[in-house]
């Protein structure tokens, strides 16, 4: 490659990265500012962080949206194992076509419009909303990712080695699990850790499926910033980031390590 | 041979620490048939890649009709090039394949349309114009790259071992036709191969290239007949390599640990350590009489004449191309290995 | 292929997201799907008729009758539904276009790094991606407000003397989506990029192609399916996006999502909401259908 495209190719690279990680990074800088302003650097401060602590209403709402999270994740990977088990080893079954499109359709569907669904069937069963139905609708809306990357899981793995298993007197099930459910737990993992992300971070249809009683992180997020920055949301959202950061660079290793 | 067309001097490229190319120079002539022969990682891939321009030699100079290519990049190059992969256009039809370099270089339509329909022709591929890519066979495929490297007309064409992904068959076939096509378009070939069948029976004259140097430049008969190194000996054609001392006495012998073999020439002095090279089909084998003798211990068939392992003594076993006679292993015979026949190498240091 | 009979294992196997499916996605959306057609009424849920199990069969027809597409014409007669559809439309089309515009520079310089750095430049990318959508977009408010970061910056600098409004309009959606949507654009532009033959470039190079014809003659056309994908995975979602034209857009701003929110939540006008809804899942699934027949389309030509 030429010296002279060479220092394109970077450019791009640095232009890019940057407006992908400079809102971010602003974000957690400001989370430290004494100012309650944006534009004013007041000072190196930790005390929104204290304040976060005070904050009863908001420490609630992120038990609830990690319980959720990891509840409704945990039946999701089950339940997208499952169809994705269905449709990748058991042939063209009738009605295979149907259900295909149904596991997929959320993913294209706009949120609105499932979480739309979803209340107005809550509402005409007479079902009250609350925790429960938090987790229905999450699981609803992230067992489509779950079922899709399993999917994709499965069918890279050598149909041969469950074949062998079988010739080895092994019967279909158990094949599966010995041979090709050892071979997806990576992306078991990373299908769980996508709908917990997922889980945790939605607004929208948490806001359709969930009561009073039930009012999850992201909807206390909105709620504050609907009325303009507030630097302990610049807290809350640095803290939520670096969890992120800590998980991605701990996978990254992982991965890493399992190569070599 | 007139002017070279392509002239290589002292061509040297390292990848970090890997040598790829050490210092090589070669000509390839008008209309002349050239073939770069070497196992892989040898260094003739780089060669040709820098004839195209794809790679820059750290020194050394490629001249093409004279003039200097260094800075030229690959597309101002009049040298086209058959990738090994073919490297087809998978997102356009056989016809615009072929007519891609002709429309870089602005030609008119019809002028265009004439001649992809010529190499069409001449590929025998007229009918499939309209086809994609991942419509074709095989063979078909290597007839499209073959086209479309042509269809510029190109001072030079380079052929990454163009018959590589092809069966057997094909091959032998296909063989034929590029000799027949280079003959026509009256273009220099450069091919670079790993199969020596190949090089031997395509090219006029042959490079034999190991570890980013050329070992030996010279026409495909002169090659199996007098290789200048043990390395060409070994890699051209079967061979038997047999190590022995040279004693000058009474003439000329190579004694070895089975025999002594007599040599009608010998440049090497007495005591020296030395190895011949002798093609199986040089030694003659008999039932009885005079000679060395050894026992049959396995044959191969090769139609038209029958591979035997002899052995000579409990270290050698030698490679024997039998041309009459039916042998099962355990028979005795006897070999003999005429003056003439072999060529002695010095042993390497 | 044949549909063949499953056996016991299979079925007990299929059940459960079958059912999940069947309960919480397909009867859902047949709901609203009857919401549609029924008229609203201030009650609990607010719409009529609705089908008790306790009614007779004739109850049932009766109630039938009462259903209506009254809905339907509403969201073409008013304008508010119209005027939302198209706009929504439009902030979707011009932000796809800019993601594209953003991303196929930066996937085509990933693809083209060492080989050795593009799984890191890829994971650094999709990284983002992991991070809460909420955050991200709510990141941009410092940054596009009046008195924000970037007003600052360029009024410090002398560039300009007043702010310029950039938070609550329609711009700063348009940017909010390209922020949040960049990685479905960039991953499957950079894997179309990232498998090219790069021997197919060469041979282009070498047929006399300078490279800005190589680009536009091989790189381009071959990213194709790429750039489709990634284009439909930013077009669809825009278009029903709630959050980003909420937070970042002006009162002004029309999307249907967030007319959908609206009638929902605020004026619990349902069967217009799913009125709404309805037509909106039909207008998405045209480019997908397109998309998936112009794929059997040149699938079937390359038998």
């Amino acid at each position: 490659m030429s010296p002279a495209s060479n220092l394109v190719r970077r450019a791009v690279l640095a232009a890019g990265f940057v407006f992908l990680y400079a809102p971010i990074v602003i974000l957690a800088v400001m989370s430290f500012n004494a100012s309650r302003l944006v534009s004013v650097w007041g000072g190196f401060s930790t005390k929104w962080y204290a304040a976060l602590l005070e904050n009863e209403l908001l420490i609630q709402s992120a038990r609830i949206s990690f319980a959720a999270a990891a509840l409704s994740a945990s039946i999701a990977t089950l339940l997208g194992l499952l169809a994705a088990v269905s449709l990748s080893r058991f042939g063209s079954f009738r009605s295979r076509l149907l259900f295909f499109g149904a596991v997929h359709a959320p993913l294209v569907l706009p949120e609105v419009v499932l979480g739309l669904a979803l209340l107005s069937c809550f509402v005409a069963l007479g079902v009250g909303r609350g925790f429960t139905t938090l987790v229905i609708g999450h699981v609803t809306l992230t067992m489509c990712f779950t079922t899709v990357a399993l999917l994709a899981a499965l069918r890279g793995c050598d149909p041969t080695l469950e074949e062998a298993a079988m010739d080895l007197g092994a019967t279909p099930a158990r094949a599966f699990a010995l041979v090709a459910l050892p071979q997806i737990m990576p992306a078991l993992a990373s299908a769980f850790l996508l709908a917990f992300t997922i889980s945790l971070d939605d607004f929208v249809i948490a806001s359709f499926a969930t009561g009073p009683g039930a009012t999850t992180l992201p909807m206390r997020i909105y709620s504050q910033v609907r009325l303009g920055v507030s630097p302990q949301i610049n807290a809350i959202s640095t803290l939520l980031l670096g969890l992120v950061a800590i998980a991605l660079g701990l996978s990254a290793l992982a991965m890493r390590r399992a190569k070599r | 041979m007139s002017a070279p067309l392509l002239s290589v001097q002292g061509a040297t490229k390292a990848f970090g620490a890997t040598v790829a190319l050490d210092d090589v120079s070669l000509h390839v002539g008008a209309g002349e048939f050239f073939a770069l022969l070497g196992p892989s990682g040898c260094g003739k891939t780089t060669l040709m890649r820098c004839i195209a321009g794809f790679e820059t030699p750290d020194s050394g100079r490629l001249t093409l009709r004279g003039e200097d290519l260094a800075g030229v990049p690959p597309h101002k190059r009049p040298v086209n090039m058959m990738f090994q992969s073919y490297a087809l256009f998978p997102h356009l039809d056989v016809f615009e394949n072929v007519a891609f370099g002709l429309r870089r270089k602005g030609e008119a339509k019809e002028a265009i349309e004439a001649r992809v329909g010529e190499l069409l022709e001449m590929t025998q591929l007229a009918p499939f114009g309209a086809r994609r890519i991942n419509e074709l066979s095989g063979g078909q495929r290597q007839r499209v790259a073959l086209a479309r490297a042509l269809a510029p007309r190109p001072a030079l064409l380079l052929l990454d071992e163009p018959l590589g992904a092809l069966d057997r068959k094909l091959r032998e076939e296909t063989q034929f036709q590029l000799k027949e096509i280079q003959r026509k378009t009256q273009t220099s070939f450069v091919i670079v191969t790993h199969d020596q069948d190949e090089a031997l029976a395509l090219a006029d004259r042959i490079a034999v290239m190991r570890a980013g140097r050329v070992e030996q430049i010279a026409p495909p008969l002169d090659l199996y007949e007098n290789p200048a190194t043990r390395f060409v000996a070994g890699f051209v054609g079967e061979t038997n390599f047999v190590e022995g001392v040279v004693a000058r006495r009474d003439g000329p012998v190579l004694q070895t640990s089975f025999a002594r073999l007599p040599r009608a020439t010998c440049a090497l002095p007495e005591g020296a350590r030395a190895t011949l090279s002798i093609r199986p089909e040089r030694i003659e084998v008999a039932r009885d009489g005079a000679g060395i003798p050894g026992r049959v211990e396995d044959f191969v068939f090769r139609g038209e004449y029958t591979l035997l392992r002899v052995r000579v003594s409990p270290e050698i076993v030698l490679r024997v191309g039998a041309y009459d006679g039916r042998y099962q292993i355990g028979d005795e015979v006897k070999l003999t290995i005429g003056p003439e026949a072999g060529v002695l190498f010095a042993e390497e240091a | 292929m044949r549909a063949r009979p499953l056996t016991l294992g299979q079925r007990l196997t299929l059940a459960a997201p079958y059912l999940w499916i069947a309960a919480f996605f397909l009867a859902p959306m047949l709901l609203i799907a009857k919401i549609s057609l029924s008229h609203s009424v201030l009650a609990r849920p607010p719409y009529e008729p609705r089908f008790l199990p306790t009614d007779s069969l004739s109850d049932w027809w009766a109630k039938a009758q009462t259903l209506t597409f009254d809905n339907y014409r509403a969201l073409v007669s008013d304008s508010l539904y119209f005027d939302a559809y198209v706009s929504s439309l439009a902030i979707a089309g011009v932000a796809t276009l800019v993601t594209l515009v953003v991303a196929y520079p930066f996937a085509l310089a990933m693809a083209r790094s060492p080989r050795a750095w593009r799984p890191f430049l890829i994971g650094l990318a999709a990284a983002p991606f992991w991070t809460s959508f909420l955050i991200r977009v709510y990141a941009w408010i410092a940054l596009l407000k009046d008195e924000g970061l970037i007003n600052n910056a360029l009024m410090a600098l002398g560039l300009i003397d007043a702010p310029i409004q950039m938070f609550a309009t329609n711009g700063a959606v348009v940017v909010g989506i390209v922020y949040s949507y960049l990685p479905f654009m960039l991953l499957p532009i950079y894997a179309a990029l990232e498998g090219q033959d790069a021997g197919l470039r060469e041979a282009a190079a070498d047929l006399g192609a300078s490279p800005v014809d190589v680009f536009l003659r091989v790189t381009l056309p071959l990213s194709r399916e790429g750039v489709i994908a990634g284009a439909l995975l930013v077009f669809i979602p825009a278009v029903g996006e709630f959050v980003i034209p909420d937070l970042l857009g002006g009162s002004d701003t029309l999307m249907i999502g967030r007319i959908l929110w609206n009638d929902f939540f605020a004026n619990h006008d349902w069967p217009a909401a799913s009125a709404a809804a309805i037509a909106l899942v039909t207008i998405l699934l045209v480019p997908l259908v397109l998309w998936e027949r112009a794929r059997l389309h040149e699938g079937q030509e390359r038998r």
